[in-house]
């Protein structure tokens, strides 16, 4: 999506990114950027929460209109969680550990194998 | 400015608060047996382009990641215009965090009817009655050569002057 973000930029149309996956928006390099740190999937605000969406496709818009040069990040107060709360997402998510690691390996030979199968079927 | 200033201080971090995923996704797949990690695009360089007249007086167009097909469906199809009236519907089979949350609320990715509000209010000029979807896969190449420019040329067609891009 920063890709095309560039594209459409570089094309004269600013753009702005609503996204919660900072460093891979960052590392990219992007004109406008706004980081909502919310788990993937609802960077445009929690679920049924017309008034924080409103808010924040409202920040959208604010930073359209108010950046003046490239790679501005401006990030949206709004918390997914407190405490505790908050530190499981960010742990849980594509978790790697000893409770797991043996699972993920053997999925991803299965996985392998399987395309290997299939690219020999095609 | 109303902000309450309640303690948030916690006992100091070892590591960034906001989560990695280049580093995420490099341990999860290496852990997966994949010994050569994805190389994530990085440039020195960030075109930008300043509004060329008043937001509200600018059409908004919306690019999301969300499929109209489901995921086995050929890429081909995963690049695509629709009415804004088919934003509901649509497949989210991306790597988002299914333990944390859910898309049952497209607004949460495809903010379309909180636009129309903001345009309601004299915010922003108009909604472009089309969406875009562009596909997420490896190939940055496609991406540049083939959908980059094809989104552009739908934009152009629909009168849109600013975009707002949301990634799953």
């Amino acid at each position: 999506m920063s890709l095309v973000a560039r594209h459409l930029e570089a094309a004269g149309i600013p753009t702005v990114i609503a996204g919660s996956a900072r460093d891979i928006v960052e590392e990219c390099g992007v004109p406008r950027f706004l980081f909502v740190d919310f788990p993937l999937g609802n960077p445009c605000g929690k679920p049924w929460d017309t008034k924080m969406q409103y808010n924040i496709v409202g920040g959208a818009l604010d930073l359209l209109e108010r950046a003046w040069q490239p790679r501005t990040t401006v990030q949206r107060p709004e918390t997914w969680a407190e405490g505790e709360a908050d530190a499981h997402w960010r742990k849980r998510f594509m978790w790697v550990g000893d409770d797991n690691r043996a699972a993920l390996a053997a999925a991803g030979a299965a996985r392998r194998q399987a395309q290997a199968g299939n690219r020999k079927a095609s | 400015m109303k902000a309450s200033m309640k303690d948030t201080t916690t006992p100091g971090i070892s590591h960034r608060h906001y989560v990695s995923y280049i580093d995420k996704s490099r341990e999860y797949y290496a852990a997966s047996g994949y010994e050569r990690p994805y190389r994530w695009p990085r440039y020195d360089h960030v075109p930008f382009t300043p509004l060329a007249k008043p937001l509200s007086q600018c059409r908004i167009g919306v690019v999301t990641t969300a499929d109209q097909a489901p995921g086995p469906a050929p890429r081909a199809t995963k690049l695509f215009v629709a009415p804004n009236s088919k934003a509901s519907g649509l497949f989210t089979e991306k790597s988002w965090d299914r333990e944390a949350t859910h898309t049952d609320d497209p607004e949460t990715y495809l903010p379309l009817q909180r636009l129309a509000e903001h345009v309601a209010a004299g915010h922003v000029g108009s909604l472009s009655p089309r969406f875009y979807g562009v596909p997420t896969d490896y190939s940055q190449r496609l991406t540049i050569e083939q959908d980059a420019p094809q989104i552009e040329r739908w934009m152009r067609e629909d009168g849109v002057d600013i975009a707002l891009l949301v990634p799953l």
